[in-house]
């Protein structure tokens, strides 16, 4: 097996593995967080983030998460620095364009882009909810279910760029997908020529779904504050 | 010199299996004491060597490309012959051998063209057990097509790559047994010359292609695979490195050289397109399936359609001139392969040519408007692109343009019955050799009988010769005066080449030989041409021995001097195959002397007194060399007369 | 038509090479794009100058030793083809074409724009084959190989080693290649039995020889001169995980 993960298939594997968490994880995610376009009092998505945040299956999905993340990440950075080594002199004039989409050659920086992301968004809401509190939470706590509705609104009404780096974060987000849907079960061999253009059109399918949705979110609540 | 070819006694068809059991073998143990040198890494150089490292044979294999798999059997496109008779259309050993002689136009030798005939379905076998992805029908059995000279389907193919894959299935074999430590490759290195020590072969000279250095290797026995020597006519099918040297360094050591004169001239070729064309492409001969094969009837309109005033799509069928069709009713446009030249370069010479002059219609549009488009893209689809991208124009719309060129020499070292040149220890396999083919080569045989010399003829007949050098120990090159001493000729002579700083490229003056060659000694040759043509060979050579320039060193990579090496014997091989060709005063397969034609203008062979190998003798530098016959007597067959007409 | 070129120049592998430009007149747009060079070369053995060292063979597209990185890409700006079957009339007259060598660390320049493939000798001898001695083969048609998998096959085994593959690549990965082998042997029912162990070594090896890994850009489908798909990539990648689950 350590053969298996020191070989770059291998490395691989463990990326597209993880990648195919988060992909999985990211639908959750959304269909939590659509909780906020269907109901404007905030119970719907006060009930669900505090069932996220209390179901012993999903506290135990939890730190498999966290490490899905970091493995995603550690790997990510090894196999870039790998690949950037392979070729130590590069060309003069290299026209990639007609071969190849920008997001599948730049998914280390578009990565980067949505760990920053990330670092900011856990930093807002999950670090607030988890471990700091906030004022925001307590206010119409009912039952001990936090009013996190008050907090992710609040944040998106009252500081216009936070709306601006989250619908950013999404499309970052999207374009990583674009690529990274297909990708996945590629390198786990589970492709041919006919899967892949099913693949593909699948993986638009929920990019479009995924990074639409978180996108639209901060826009709706800012929106229909103003309306 | 009196040529022994030690044919086997006994019916024709008993005869190999009869030497194989009473030849000499070398036992397991014994074989690791043995090194054997293969230079060339085509079918027969890579399925030998990898056959003698699979029984266990030290061996030592070197090819000029960066890796054995770029050998130029690479491009072959059509297939591969083999009397499997899968199709039950009437095939079998004996048909191939005689279809093969025919072919040959009687002038290869009985046995080993029987030997080839008996081991080709060995080869089939070998190759599907190796990989090689043979087409199939949907039942998953082997699938079949014809091809021309042959009125059964026997050749197997792979797409329009079968020479690649059956190069690559032999490059497997080969790269295994170089993992496993019995074979050692040397790539980018060419052999320079043949060393041999008390008239026996027992090693080579090369020279590293990258860093220019000279080394020696022993072996006790040297096996030649190193191909065809059509470059001598500078533009050919064959790859830009083919070359001559090898074979003609063995020649100047005492191996004699059958055939020269015996080239094939392949008719569907792309047209020369201009003065900095390097080399021609083929077209494979499946085109002449569908492809009718026309020029103008009149003059007028091959001068109108040369100068651009008349497209060849506005010509009616009654103003086209369908000559195969004419000339030859029963065959048609599928006559052999030194017919259908022969009639191009004739219309041609006539006036009729089309574009450059030198060019031919091979028209579709009758296949086009009888079977569809879609299915003329099917069979021909690839073909088509590749005809598009190299002359701007589409064949589904304008006919294509053709014109022959050369293609394969069966001419070779001369060699017996066991692959053995007449230097002692010295073999030569594949198109090296001049044993098959006779004066004219059938499709599909080459990739045949490269595979067979490798696979199943050389690593028994090499034991038969090992098994007398048991006692014969490794030599250390470095102790051995022969091996210094050619080292030091080889070194001599590049300084010579490059000392002499002259004015004209390498290109220019191999291009002037070629010329030379296809105007004098191509596919239609008479005696005042012959004997000019030896006279501007000889001026090309005086040309290049004075004013060659080669840029660099010969201690570092330099491509001039590579090629330089090779054009230098080209030069002297050029005058003996025009040798060959004014003594041979008949017509038989690809040679064809204008004198010696009937009256409708065929081919008049003289079987009374050309009915032999002509093996020539080198005697020295400035001395001519001397001819001696290896007479053909055709025990098994009746020899007669081709006839492709009814 | 009349062109200028930058072509690179480097004497040998451990010398730093240069880019030089030289113009040329008079080129024919029916010349290929090898016979323009053989041009160039002309135009320097005249001048005095070494001739600039390239790869080439065959000129018919099936050896795949011409190589060559032509203004940004792989065998230069046309489809399905390698440089050798590239034709002047893809461009204009008084264009500057910019001549590089393959760059990858796994192919180290020798001289020019020569560079040194035989790492994909070295994979493919690490497995890349069916182990049967001469001889010992059973008949042809003992095996049955339904039309559709020896289609496949095929295509994948139409690989010519190039190595436009690892040029184009950003990560000068060599899994076009290697996986154009596996996929062909695995595909039959001849390459099964060393199924395991070739796909376990080829990969070794691969990574050994300082290849990058794919990242599924599929840039190396479209550069590749005989069009072999990234599916067999994905073929390579099951094989390589059946194989590491088998004991």
């Amino acid at each position: 097996m350590a053969s298996f993960l020191n070989s770059s298939i291998g490395k691989k594997f463990l990326m597209s593995l993880s990648g195919l968490f988060l992909i999985s994880f990211l639908l959750v995610h959304l269909f939590v967080n659509s909780m906020i376009l269907f109901d404007k009092s905030g119970v719907l998505f006060n009930n669900a983030a505090h069932f996220m945040g209390t179901n012993p299956i999903i506290r135990i999905v939890e730190p498999i998460l966290a490490i899905g993340f970091i493995l995603h990440i550690i790997y990510a950075g090894i196999l870039t620095l790998t690949n950037q080594w392979a070729r130590p002199v590069g060309y003069n004039k290299q026209k990639s364009g007609n071969s190849s989409s920008w997001a599948s050659r730049n998914m280390f920086i578009l990565g980067s882009l949505i760990f920053i992301f990330l670092v900011i968004h856990v930093a807002n809401f999950f670090w607030k909810v988890k471990f700091s509190g906030s004022e925001l939470l307590d206010k119409g706590a009912v039952n001990g279910v936090e009013n996190t509705y008050l907090l992710v609104t609040t944040f998106f009404i009252n500081w216009w760029w936070i709306d601006i780096v989250y619908v950013i974060g999404a499309l970052v987000l999207g374009l990583h997908l674009t690529h990274a849907f297909w990708a996945a079960f590629q390198t786990l061999g589970l492709s041919d020529n006919r899967w892949r253009k099913r693949l593909e059109i699948l993986g638009w399918a929920y990019t479009i779904l995924v990074a639409g949705g978180f996108a639209i979110i901060p826009l709706w609540v800012k929106i229909s504050s103003m309306l | 010199m009196k040529l022994n070819a030690k044919i086997p006694s006994g019916p024709l068809s008993e005869k190999w299996s009869k030497y194989k059991s009473s030849q000499n073998l070398v036992n397991p143990a014994n074989k690791r004491k043995f090194d054997i040198i293969v230079v060339g890494t085509g079918l027969a150089g890579a399925s030998a060597a990898a056959s003698l490292g699979e029984l266990g044979f030290k061996v030592k294999n070197f090819c000029y490309q960066d890796s054995p798999r770029r050998a130029h059997s690479i491009a072959a496109q059509g297939g591969i012959n083999a009397a499997k008779n899968y199709q039950n259309d009437g095939d079998s050993v004996y048909r191939l051998f005689y279809d093969t002689i025919k072919g040959g136009d009687y002038r290869a030798r009985e046995a080993n063209v029987y030997r080839l005939a008996e081991v080709s379905n060995q080869i089939i076998d070998q190759c599907v057990g190796q990989g090689v992805p043979f087409a199939r029908d949907y039942g998953g059995y082997l699938d079949n097509r014809s091809f021309g000279g042959a009125l059964v389907s026997r050749t197997f193919y792979a797409r329009g790559q079968t020479g690649q894959q059956l190069l690559l299935g032999a490059y497997g074999a080969l790269n295994r047994q170089i993992a496993a430590g019995n074979v050692t490759m040397y790539t980018r290195t060419e052999m320079m010359d043949i060393v041999l020590v008390d008239g026996i072969a027992r090693g080579i000279v090369t020279r590293n292609l990258e860093t220019g250095e000279l080394e020696s290797h022993f072996g006790h026995a040297v096996v030649l695979a190193t191909g065809g020597y059509g470059n001598v006519f500078f533009l050919s099918t064959n790859a830009m490195g083919s070359n001559a040297s090898a074979i003609w360094k063995a020649y100047k050591k005492g191996a004699c050289f059958a055939n020269p004169a015996f080239v094939q001239i392949h008719p569907t070729c792309i047209p020369v397109h201009g003065a900095s064309q390097s080399k021609l492409t083929l077209m494979s001969e499946s085109l002449r399936n569908d492809g009718r094969i026309w020029v103008p009837k009149e003059k007028e309109d091959a001068e109108k359609i040369r100068a651009g005033k008349l497209k060849p799509t506005d010509l009616p069928d009654e103003k086209r001139d369908y000559y195969l069709e004419r000339r030859y009713p029963a065959f048609g446009n599928l006559v052999p392969r030194d017919v259908a030249s022969r009639a191009a370069k004739e219309r041609c010479d006539a006036g009729y040519g089309v574009g450059s002059g030198q060019a031919v219609y091979l028209d579709f549009k009758d296949s086009i408007s009888r079977l569809g488009k879609a299915k003329i893209e099917e069979r021909y689809g690839n073909l088509f692109q590749m005809y598009e991208k190299i002359v701007d124009e589409n064949p589904y719309e304008t006919p294509m343009m053709i014109y022959p060129a050369i293609h394969y020499t069966m001419g070779g070292l001369w060699v017996d019955y066991e692959l053995m040149t007449t230097i002692p220890g010295l073999f030569a396999i594949g198109e090296a050799n001049f044993s098959d083919h006779g004066a004219n080569r059938l499709g599909a045989s080459a990739l045949m009988q490269g595979l067979a010399d490798g696979y199943f003829v050389l690593p028994f007949t090499i034991q038969n010769y090992l098994a007398s050098q048991l006692s014969v120990p490794r030599m250390d090159p470095a102790k051995q005066p022969e091996f210094a001493a050619a080292v030091e000729g080889t070194k001599e002579w590049n300084e010579k080449l490059m000392g002499i700083k002259g004015s004209r490229s390498v290109d220019s003056i191999h291009k002037e030989l070629g010329l030379a060659m296809w105007d004098h000694v191509g596919m239609g040759r008479n005696k005042p041409g012959l004997e000019e043509g030896i006279t501007k060979i000889k001026k090309v050579k005086e040309l290049f021995w004075n004013d060659v320039k080669i840029p660099g060193n010969a201690d570092t990579m330099n491509i001039e001097l590579e090629k330089a090496n090779r054009v230098a014997d080209f030069l002297e091989l050029g005058e003996l195959l025009a040798k060959d060709a004014l003594h041979r005063e008949e017509s038989c397969g690809g040679h064809f002397r204008e004198e010696h034609a009937m009256s409708d203008g065929e081919a008049k062979r003289d079987d009374d007194n050309f009915k032999y190998v002509g093996a020539w003798e080198y005697k020295g530098p400035g001395k001519e060399p001397e001819l001696n016959k290896e007479a053909l007597d055709y025990e098994f067959i009746q020899v007669k007369t081709r006839n492709y007409k009814e | 038509m009349d062109l200028t070129l930058k072509v690179w120049r480097q004497e040998n592998r451990k010398a730093k090479g240069r880019f030089e430009s030289y113009s040329l007149k008079n080129i024919s747009p029916d010349s290929s794009f090898l016979e323009m060079l053989d041009v160039l070369n002309e135009q320097l053995i005249m001048q005095n100058n070494e001739p600039v060292a390239f790869d080439h063979d065959c000129r018919e597209g099936i050896c795949g030793m011409c190589s060559l990185f032509i203004n940004g890409r792989a065998h230069g700006p046309d489809e399905s083809i390698t440089t050798c079957q590239l034709h002047m009339r893809k461009f204009s007259d008084g264009d500057t074409i910019v001549i590089e060598p393959w760059r990858a660390g796994g192919f180290p320049v020798i001289k020019d724009l020569i560079v040194d493939r035989s790492a994909f000798d070295q994979i493919l001898q690490a497995g890349g084959f069916i182990s049967v001695n001469t001889g010992s083969a059973r008949d042809g048609n003992g095996i049955l190989i339904p039309k559709e998998k020896s289609d496949e096959s095929m295509d994948a085994a139409a690989c010519i080693g190039c190595g436009a593959c690892v040029a184009t690549c950003k990560n000068s990965s060599a899994m076009l290649f290697m996986a154009s082998k596996v996929s062909h042997l695995a595909l039959l029912p001849q390459g099964r039995p060393e199924a395991v162990r070739r796909a376990k070594a080829m990969v070794a090896k691969m990574d050994e020889l300082g290849f990058g890994s794919c990242t599924n850009t599929g840039a190396c489908e479209v550069e590749c001169p005989k069009g072999i798909s990234i599916a067999h990539i994905a073929r390579l990648n099951r094989e390589f995980l059946v194989a590491n689950l088998k004991p």
